[in-house]
């Protein structure tokens, strides 16, 4: 009975964090891209443009929600359904941090550990080409059909470097369990450098890594692997009739599976929520020093403002975040928090740089997309699986 | 609360399967027929079959029926005309139908008057683990031999949907 | 009771492969009768696991794992075979591919 409650609580937590993630990373995204194009981006809405992702949902809520005549209506509408429920179903297994105890009822910061759950995660993508498919079919326009037949080739030809990607570290962890994955990355050589699956004997999972981000890039159609849906080719894609609230439950469910190809990174490669270096070298201060620093830009950037705005609204942020820094020195909140702040960290870096190649490199190309993915991505993914299999049956 | 699950998914199973026949668009017995196969990996997964439950979601409903939608879309299949059905086939075939599955039903109950009982958690050894152990032991002749047959059936396809270049 | 019998799984079993058959018997679209055949494989599928259960041993779930490989070359080729008559007699009616009848 307690742990229908627990999980209900932690239910309702990670859907309302997840939302509110959803729209400012879009924020984020607009911001970073503005900065890469020398420009300043959303900064009208509120101090800094914080609140434009608010007016971009009171857009798209009040936008005319139009229902074309000539659609096969039940799969119209069922297609964005598809595509968010399978979006927001895989973040459901990762785990965020360690264990915790609040009010003496201990639970780990996920929702639910499978013993099977990256072959979860796999199958969670895979049913979400359904909704792309189905999307360009039902919109009865060539140009859908098309961009939605290219979109789900790409999709399922790029899951298979995806899987044999992930079959690599899975070699060094030795289970399919999301928890027991970011716990058999705990530890430390030489006593500082951390034992993730990206630096680990016999075999660093380097390679892995790097195929897994490329592959993870076209599972979720962004660049430069998003010609199927981008604006100057083939009119929107497979999107081209969808207004409104469906357009946005595409968006929601496009920003959900890059938080969670990126948070599947980190657990696979980069250690989860385990801290760079060891407790005793002060990795627990990392969160308040960053905090703090952050704080202390704030307050120097506000001195010297260089908008009449910001002598008002940069000190406000930086009382918040030495707020927030002072909240990460108290000790009991630091093992629940400082797990969580790592995972935090490593995610949003690996966002950053799915933002930075946005802003920075061109689109591939159809034909050279799809001949990427099985002239070499594909043997090159069968080769690092073969030699880390050779190198973990050789020395361990 | 096993009986709830077991006759929902059962249920939600046997209205796909049934919408699979009946339904007059490829396109609408594709998708019911991924309702039957995600109903059934929930029943795997009530009967400990944890690694098979997720193998038929990531291989028969996310790659199988996915190409089978490729191909309804791409032949731009319409819906099937509906044809009068002659008398021998309504005199025959919906009583045939029923009777054959009532010998079926009845040869089940007859062979295991006492059968177990299914609870969820009841068998354990579906994990990984024991699939890969068996594979990789006993079935490894077997399983060398589906790996052939993979490439029969990757170079037949190719052969026979090329454009033919005269 | 804490559980299901067994029976009921079989039961089951035994509907979904008989609506199987009756697809197979009754639809026009090859592309249809190729789902009936799914169907039917699904349902053998589900018996094997069920028996796997009963005698508690893993071998029922290796032989899922080869039906589900095998239904997948099948379904490569046999869509394959199914492009290629489309493109030769531009229909997907069974009943019209008869140039051998009489």
């Amino acid at each position: 009975m307690e742990f229908y409650v627990i999980s209900v609580i932690k239910a309702a937590v990670l859907a309302a964090i997840l939302m509110t993630t959803l729209a400012y990373l879009q924020w984020v995204e607009r911001k970073v891209i503005a900065h890469i194009q020398a420009r300043i981006g959303p900064s009208r809405v509120g101090p800094h443009g914080l609140l434009q992702p608010l007016a971009d949902v009171i857009k798209l809520i009040t936008k005319e929600d139009l229902l074309p005549p000539y659609v096969n209506r039940f799969f119209y509408l069922l297609a964005p359904f598809l595509a968010v429920t399978m979006a927001l179903l895989s973040i459901s297994v990762i785990p965020f941090g360690s264990e915790i105890s609040v009010f003496g009822h201990s639970t780990w910061l996920q929702l639910a550990d499978l013993n099977v759950g990256v072959l979860f995660v796999l199958a969670v993508s895979s049913m979400g080409v359904y909704g792309i498919a189905l999307a360009g079919w039902s919109s009865n326009n060539k140009y859908s059909l098309l961009g939605g037949l290219r979109s789900s080739a790409q999709l399922i030809s790029y899951e298979i470097p995806l899987s044999l990607a992930v079959a690599a570290p899975l070699l060094l962890a030795n289970t399919l369990s999301l928890r027991a994955i970011v716990q058999a990355q705990e530890g430390f050589y030489f006593g500082f450098l951390p034992r993730w699956h990206i630096f680990q004997g016999p075999m660093p999972q380097v390679f892995s890594f790097v195929i897994f981000l490329i592959a993870a890039f076209a599972e979720t159609n962004r660049i430069p692997f998003d010609l199927p849906e981008a604006e100057t080719e083939l009119v929107a894609g497979f999107h081209t009739e969808y207004s409104s609230m469906k357009f946005a439950a595409f968006f929601m469910a496009e920003y959900a599976n890059m938080i969670t190809v990126a948070s599947m990174t980190t657990v696979l490669f980069l250690g989860g929520w385990q801290p760079l270096f060891p407790v005793g070298l002060g990795s627990n201060f990392v969160g308040p020093g960053l905090f703090a620093a952050a704080g202390a830009i704030c307050l120097y950037h506000g001195l010297h403002p260089a908008r009449r705005m910001d002598r008002f609204t940069l000190p406000v942020f930086a009382v918040i975040f030495f707020g927030l820094a002072v909240a990460l020195l108290i000790p009991a909140t630091v093992s629940i928090f400082m797990p969580l702040f790592w995972f935090i960290l490593k995610t949003g870096f690996l966002l950053f740089v799915f933002i930075w190649i946005r802003g920075t490199l061109p689109r591939f190309r159809y034909d050279q997309l799809m001949s990427f993915a099985w002239k070499f991505l594909f043997p090159v993914a069968v080769l690092n699986l073969l030699v880390t299999a050779l190198m973990v049956a050789l020395f361990s | 609360m096993d009986v709830i699950l077991f006759l929902v998914f059962a249920s939600i199973a046997v209205v796909c399967a049934v919408n699979v026949v009946v339904q007059t668009h490829p396109i609408s017995s594709a998708l019911s027929l991924i309702g039957v196969m995600g109903a059934l990996a929930i029943l795997y997964l009530l009967l400990g079959a944890e690694f098979i439950a997720m193998a038929q979601v990531i291989v028969y409903a996310g790659a199988i029926m996915v190409l089978f939608i490729f191909v309804i879309m791409l032949l731009n299949a319409g819906a099937e005309q509906r044809r009068g059905r002659s008398l021998a086939v309504q005199l025959v075939g919906v009583p045939g139908f029923f009777g054959l599955l009532a010998l079926l039903a009845y040869a089940i109950l007859r062979l295991f008057p006492n059968a177990t009982n299914v609870h969820f958690g009841g068998f354990t050894k579906g994990t990984a683990q024991d699939i890969g152990r068996a594979l990789f032991t006993k079935y490894l002749l077997a399983f060398e031999v589906t790996s052939l047959l993979i490439l029969i059936a990757i170079v037949g396809a190719i052969v026979l949907a090329r454009k033919e270049l005269d | 009771m804490t559980g299901v019998p067994l029976s009921w799984y079989l039961i089951l079993s035994a509907l979904l492969f008989v609506l199987g058959v009756a697809g197979f018997l009754f639809r026009r679209n090859i592309i249809t009768i190729f789902m009936s055949i799914e169907l039917m494989l699904n349902a053998v599928n589900l018996s094997f696991i069920s028996f796997s259960y009963q005698l508690k041993q893993v071998d029922g779930h290796l032989f899922t794992f080869f039906v589900m490989v095998v239904a997948a070359a099948e379904s490569a080729v046999g869509l394959a075979i199914i492009l290629t008559v489309f493109k030769n007699r531009n229909t997907l009616d069974v009943d019209e591919v008869n140039s051998m009848k009489n």
